[in-house]
């Protein structure tokens, strides 16, 4: 063999390595245009950041108010169930069906082959994806303080918003998942066989009856509706299951933690499947 | 010339499943060279690369970036690379792109720059699921330039290219070469590899079969071919010593010979009316034909 192999640090461009400040920029790059072409998809922005204001305003305080008589009780709980709702969405469609595509496509194998700095991709959808659950959080409150609905205070809706934008984390983590395992074009199938037990799980609709409480206990929702509940002093939508004492055991720690562990338990499935097949 | 080497991989074994993909493959790319790795479909060719890249992981022996692992980053901030199977997404414009992947590296080519140098400053501004199939090619190449690569992987770089945008990329690729960028080029056009390679590896069946500069690939073939307009009939030259086939293209007939002084010498003899004689070498087709015929057979 004629030639040498050339070292890194042999090599005259050796000095070219990343500064601090390119790397961060290479972070912000990533991140801006993550958002930037989720908001420019209208497959994924309309149904996102439209279906939950439109769903609140007629459901949650047209209806249930002509209903409740005034009781702001319900206005509360309408509320806080109509903002879980709001901010599942984003994080399991938004990881699962870019995530799959872009495993289909190629691109995330591109992204390895290239130096792109370790977790931007996973970071910059993170942070779309909490970016949406902040604007669905902001078009609630400002349909709610105009409608004069729930009656909550500033630090109550700002609680709520802080909640439920963290609170969008574990669906992120199990739309991630499914997005390293599904094909593109069975993401949104398998994303959506989640996505609708959870929520009518969760009883964000309609109290469940007896028969399926049980089954509350396995949706995510569930646990973030009561933290939100919680927080805004109205009593857990489970009345049912509060008057039979079957379902309201714990507190927020054993809320908090559930939520903790879906998180961390799909997001270390979903990185230990990228990094075996891309 | 003794050049350093950028990448390599030495005694590489990888196998998936049943299959053998590559079998105590090594590769070398060298500083400044422009490597046409050529093979059939089912070769090995993008194991080899994906092995290069840090891809895939070999089983047995060893890929080196620079010196290092290619899973180091450093080592692939000074690589460009272009797949064949990607899509981008198709709601950013293509200089948006460019600017994303141009954030990775340290020290990449202003935006505008590249866009003139693919001679892409037209797409810039148009999102990139607005493109055609050529025009996804050329965008692909820009990114792969726009981090001021020292080596190049491109994967069937000019699929989809009309014969203008082929040319720009040709001439894009010599200037490349010529300024001290490597390239590893995979491609099923043997022409592009005649006109751009410095060197050429053929690959079958998971194993070099011939290496070598492209006249080196010529050679390997000894025939050539002959082709005249002659008033004697084909099968009367296809039984002449010499002589493998024969073929009438009009007026005109196509001589396939191992010895073509004597065919040729043959031919004045016997008919003095002949004419247009024309004599050319084999061509790259014809070497990696007969080089992958004879592994794959």
């Amino acid at each position: 063999m004629s030639a040498t192999t050339l070292p890194i640090s042999n090599t005259a461009t050796a000095s070219r390595a990343m500064s601090t400040a390119r790397t961060r920029n290479a972070y912000i790059t990533e991140i801006k245009y993550e958002c930037l072409r989720a908001l420019r998809a209208p497959a994924f922005s309309i149904p996102f950041l439209l279906l939950p204001i439109v769903l609140y305003v007629l459901f949650g305080v047209l209806l249930a108010g002509n209903m409740s008589h005034g009781d702001s009780t319900v206005a509360k709980i309408m509320f806080v169930n109509w903002a879980v709702f709001g901010v599942m969405g984003p994080g399991m469609f938004g990881f699962g069906i870019f995530v799959a595509n872009e495993r289909e496509q190629g691109l995330l194998t591109l992204k390895r082959a290239l130096p792109m700095p370790k977790g931007a991709s996973l970071l910059a959808k993170l942070v779309m994806v909490t970016l949406f659950a902040a604007i669905v959080m902001l078009t609630l409150i400002v349909a709610a303080l105009a409608m004069g609905h729930p009656g909550l205070s500033i630090g109550q809706y700002v609680g709520i918003a802080l909640l439920d934008i963290a609170g969008s984390l574990p669906f992120g983590a199990i739309g991630l998942f499914i997005g390293t395992r599904a094909s593109a074009k069975s993401a949104p199938a398998f994303a959506n066989l989640a996505y609708l037990p959870f929520m009518h799980l969760a009883g964000l609709f309609y109290p469940l009856p007896k028969s399926v409480q049980p089954l509350e206990f396995i949706s995510p929702a569930f646990y973030l509706d009561k933290l939100g509940l919680r927080l805004v002093g109205a009593p857990s939508l489970d009345l049912l299951a509060k008057i039979q004492g079957a379902s309201n055991a714990g507190g927020p720690v054993l809320y908090v933690s559930v939520l903790a562990l879906v998180t961390l338990m799909f997001t270390a499935l979903a990185i230990r499947r990228l990094a075996r097949v891309g | 010339m003794n050049r350093a080497c950028l990448a390599e991989l030495v005694g590489v074994r990888k196998r998936f499943g049943n299959v053998v993909a590559l079998d105590g493959f090594d590769l070398e790319v060298r500083e400044g060279e422009l490597l046409a790795v050529l093979g059939p479909n089912g070769a090995g060719k993008s194991t080899a690369i994906s092995l290069m890249l840090g891809l895939r992981q070999p089983d047995a022996g060893m890929a080196r970036l620079f010196g290092v692992p290619p899973l180091q980053v450093e080592a692939r901030q000074r690589i460009g690379v272009m797949m064949q199977e990607v899509t981008l997404a198709s709601e950013l414009k293509v200089r948006e792109h460019v600017a994303l992947i141009a954030s990775y590296y340290p020290d990449p080519l202003p935006v505008e720059d590249v866009l003139r140098q693919t001679n892409t400053v037209g797409l810039a501004d148009r999102p990139y699921g607005k493109l055609s199939a050529g025009q996804k090619r050329q965008a692909q190449f820009t990114l792969a330039l726009c981090g001021r690569p020292s080596l190049l992987f491109l994967d069937e770089p000019t699929v989809g290219l009309d014969i203008q945008a082929r040319t720009i990329m040709w001439a894009t690729l010599r200037q490349l070469v010529h300024d001290g960028c490597a390239i590893v080029l995979t491609t099923h056009y043997l022409e592009e590899a005649e006109s751009l390679a410095d060197r050429v590896v053929v690959l079958a069946k998971g194993k070099t079969v011939a290496s070598g500069t492209v006249s080196e690939m010529r050679a390997i073939v000894r025939r050539k071919r002959i082709s005249c307009a002659t008033s004697l009939a084909p099968n009367v030259i296809a039984a002449w010593p010499g002589v493998q086939s024969v073929n009438r293209d009009r007026e005109r007939l196509e001589i396939t010979a191992s010895d073509a002084d004597a065919v040729v010498k043959r031919l004045v003899t016997s008919d003095c009316e002949f004419s247009g004689l024309e004599v050319r070498s084999a061509g790259l087709a014809e070497a990696f034909t007969e080089l992958t015929q004879e592994v794959t057979a």
